[in-house]
C-alpha cells in the first residue's frame, strides 16, 4: 500500500473524530464548562487558603488561579482522552468498529491516527479554554500560548494512549464509571494540578511519593513549565518514557476478536 | 477481469469448547450469487467473522484465487466488501461522511470517494440522500447505503449476512433484486447468507449450514433432483430436521 493511501486513511480517522465532535456540542461545552468551574468558582475559594510560594517555573507569587491553570489544561485532556476509551467502547457495541477492523490499512497505523485525532480535538478545547482563562485574567506570556503546544501535544498522546489501552480492558459501556473513579479522580488529584507536590509532602510523606510516580504528575508539570517558556527535562522524559508504553500497550492489547464479538453472533 | 474464486477448506473453529463450524469445505461459483442457506445458530456468523479476518482461523483454510487468505491479509480486504448482520452505520453521520470514512479506510482520496459514492447511490437510488443522517433514513434505505459502501472500493467479491434481517417484504425483494444485478453485471462473486427460502432461486448454488455443518451444496435444482425432493424448501426442512448431510 502506498503512503498516499495511509495519509487518506489517517486524514479518514481525523475526519470522522471532528465529525463526531462536531455532533456532540455537550461534549464540547462540558470538556470547557468543567475547567472553567474550578477555575472560577474552586479557585476563589481555595485562594485565601492555599498559598502559593514562589516555585520554578513562576519567578514571582501568582495567583491561585494561575497555578492551576496548567492542571486544568490537563484535565481536559484527561477527560478526552478517557473519552476517547468510550467511544471505542461504544463503536465496538455499536458494530460500527467493524468498519476499522475491515480495513487494509495495517491496525497500529489506524490506533496511531485515532490518538492523532484525539489529540488534535483535545487541543482545540485546550485553546479554547486558555482564551476564557485569560478574559479571567489567567495571563501566561503570549509566546507561552505556542511553546506550551508541543508539550501540549504530548500529553494529549499519552492520555489518549491510556484510554486505548484501557478500552481493551472495558468489556462494556456501563463499566465507563468505574474508569472515573479508580482512573481520572486518583490521576488528577494525586497530582501537581491542584497543589505543588511539596504542599503534599507537609501534609502526607506517602501521599507525596504516589504523586511522584503518577505519570499525570509530570505531565501537568511540563506544560506548566512549556507556558511560560522552560523545558523540564525529566517530566519530558518520563511523559515520553510512559506515552511510549502505553503506545505500545495499546496496540499490543487491542483485540479484533473480542470487538467482533461484542456484537451477540446469532447467524 | 475474471471473477475471483473463493474457497473454505476444512474450517473448523471452537468457542471455548463449543465446535461453531466443524470441517466446513464450500467452494464458492465465482461470479455468482452464491446463497448461503442456514437457520439461526447454524453458524453463518462466525463464518463470516471468520472470512472477514474478525477471527483468526483455528483450523483449515480459506483461499482467494488459490492463495490463503492469512498469506495476504491486507489484499484480501482490499477485494472484499461485506455488509453485516447487524447495521455498522455511524446513525450520527450523514450518509456521504460514512461512505467517505469507509472510502479513507480502504485508502482512497475524497474526489475518488465522492465520485464512487454518487455513482453506487445513484445505482441504488439514494442519489438525493447523500447529506441526510443515517438516522433520518429507513431500514430499507439504511441496506442500500451498507450496500453503496461495500461497494465504494470496488471489491471482487460481496458478502452479505442476513442483508435483508428485519425488513419488510417489499424491501427484502428490492434489496436481493438489486445485488443480484450486481453480480450479472459486475461479475462480483456473492455470497448471501440467510434463513429465507424465499430469497433463494432455484438455479442458485446453495450451501446448507446446519449446527456448524456443511450439509448439501450445489444448484438448488441439482440438489432437489438428486434428493429426490420436490423443492429447495422440502429438501432444506428435511436435511435441517435429521441433521444428516445429503449424500
Amino acid at each position: 500500500m502506498s503512503p498516499i493511501r495511509y495519509l487518506h486513511a489517517f486524514t479518514g480517522v481525523v475526519k470522522r473524530e471532528f465529525w463526531r465532535f462536531i455532533q456532540q456540542r455537550s461534549r464540547f461545552l462540558s470538556a470547557l464548562v468543567r475547567p472553567l468551574l474550578w477555575l472560577v468558582v474552586f479557585a476563589a475559594g481555595f485562594r485565601a487558603a492555599l498559598g502559593v510560594a514562589i516555585i520554578p517555573p513562576y519567578e514571582t507569587y501568582i495567583t491561585y488561579e494561575t497555578y492551576i491553570a496548567p492542571g486544568l489544561c490537563c484535565m481536559i485532556l484527561l477527560f478526552n482522552g478517557m473519552q476517547s476509551s468510550l467511544s471505542m467502547v461504544y463503536d465496538r457495541e455499536m458494530g460500527s468498529m467493524k468498519v476499522l477492523l475491515m480495513s487494509p490499512v495495517p491496525r497500529s497505523w489506524l490506533l496511531i491516527s485515532k490518538l492523532l485525532a484525539i489529540a488534535l480535538i483535545s487541543l482545540l478545547q485546550v485553546y479554547a479554554f486558555l482564551g476564557i482563562a485569560w478574559i479571567a485574567g489567567v495571563e501566561p506570556p503570549l509566546l507561552g500560548m505556542i511553546t506550551v503546544l508541543p508539550a501540549l501535544v504530548l500529553v494529549a498522546l499519552l492520555l489518549g494512549a491510556i484510554g486505548l489501552f484501557l478500552s481493551a480492558r472495558i468489556r462494556q459501556l456501563e463499566n465507563f464509571a468505574g474508569v472515573m473513579n479508580f482512573v481520572i479522580f486518583p490521576m488528577f488529584f494525586l497530582s501537581s494540578a491542584l497543589y505543588p507536590l511539596w504542599k503534599m509532602r507537609e501534609s502526607s510523606e506517602w501521599l507525596y511519593w504516589i504523586c511522584q510516580y503518577n505519570p499525570f504528575t509530570h505531565a501537568v508539570e511540563l506544560v506548566r513549565f512549556a507556558l511560560y517558556q522552560q523545558l523540564n527535562l525529566q517530566a519530558l522524559a518520563i511523559t515520553l518514557g510512559t506515552t511510549t508504553l502505553f503506545t505500545l500497550l495499546a496496540i499490543l492489547s487491542f483485540n479484533p476478536e473480542r470487538s467482533a464479538r461484542a456484537v451477540p453472533v446469532r447467524g | 477481469m475474471a471473477a475471483s474464486s473463493l474457497e473454505i477448506e476444512s474450517v473448523t473453529h471452537r468457542y471455548g469448547n463449543r465446535i461453531a463450524l466443524s470441517d466446513v469445505s464450500i467452494r464458492l461459483q465465482p461470479g455468482r450469487f452464491n446463497a448461503l442457506l442456514g437457520p439461526n445458530g447454524a453458524g453463518k456468523s462466525t463464518l463470516f467473522a471468520l472470512l472477514t479476518r474478525l477471527y483468526r482461523v483455528q483450523q483449515g483454510r480459506i483461499l482467494i484465487n488459490g492463495v490463503s487468505i492469512d498469506h495476504r491479509p491486507r489484499q484480501w480486504l482490499a477485494q472484499l466488501g461485506v455488509v453485516f448482520q447487524q447495521s455498522t452505520l455511524d446513525l450520527d453521520l450523514t450518509v456521504l461522511q460514512n461512505l467517505e470514512y469507509h472510502g479513507a479506510l480502504h485508502g482512497l482520496s475524497t474526489r475518488a470517494i465522492r465520485e464512487r459514492a454518487a455513482q453506487e447511490l445513484e445505482w441504488l437510488g439514494l442519489a438525493d440522500r447523500l447529506r441526510d443522517r443515517v438516522r433520518s433514513l429507513n431500514g430499507g434505505h439504511r441496506r442500500r447505503v451498507e450496500i453503496a459502501r461495500a461497494l465504494l472500493h470496488a471489491p471482487s467479491i460481496l458478502l452479505l449476512d442476513e442483508a435483508s434481517a428485519g425488513l419488510d417484504v417489499a424491501s427484502r425483494r428490492a434489496i436481493n433484486d438489486a445485488v443480484r444485478t450486481l453480480c450479472r453485471e459486475r461479475g462480483l462473486t456473492l455470497l448471501w447468507a440467510t434463513h429465507l427460502l424465499e430469497e433463494v432461486q432455484p438455479e442458485d448454488p446453495v450451501i446448507i449450514l446446519h449446527r456448524g455443518q456443511v450439509l448439501a451444496q450445489g444448484s438448488g435444482h441439482a440438489l432437489c433432483e438428486a434428493e429426490r425432493d420436490p423443492s429447495l424448501g422440502a429438501l432444506f426442512e428435511r436435511l435441517t430436521a435429521t441433521g444428516e448431510p445429503s449424500a
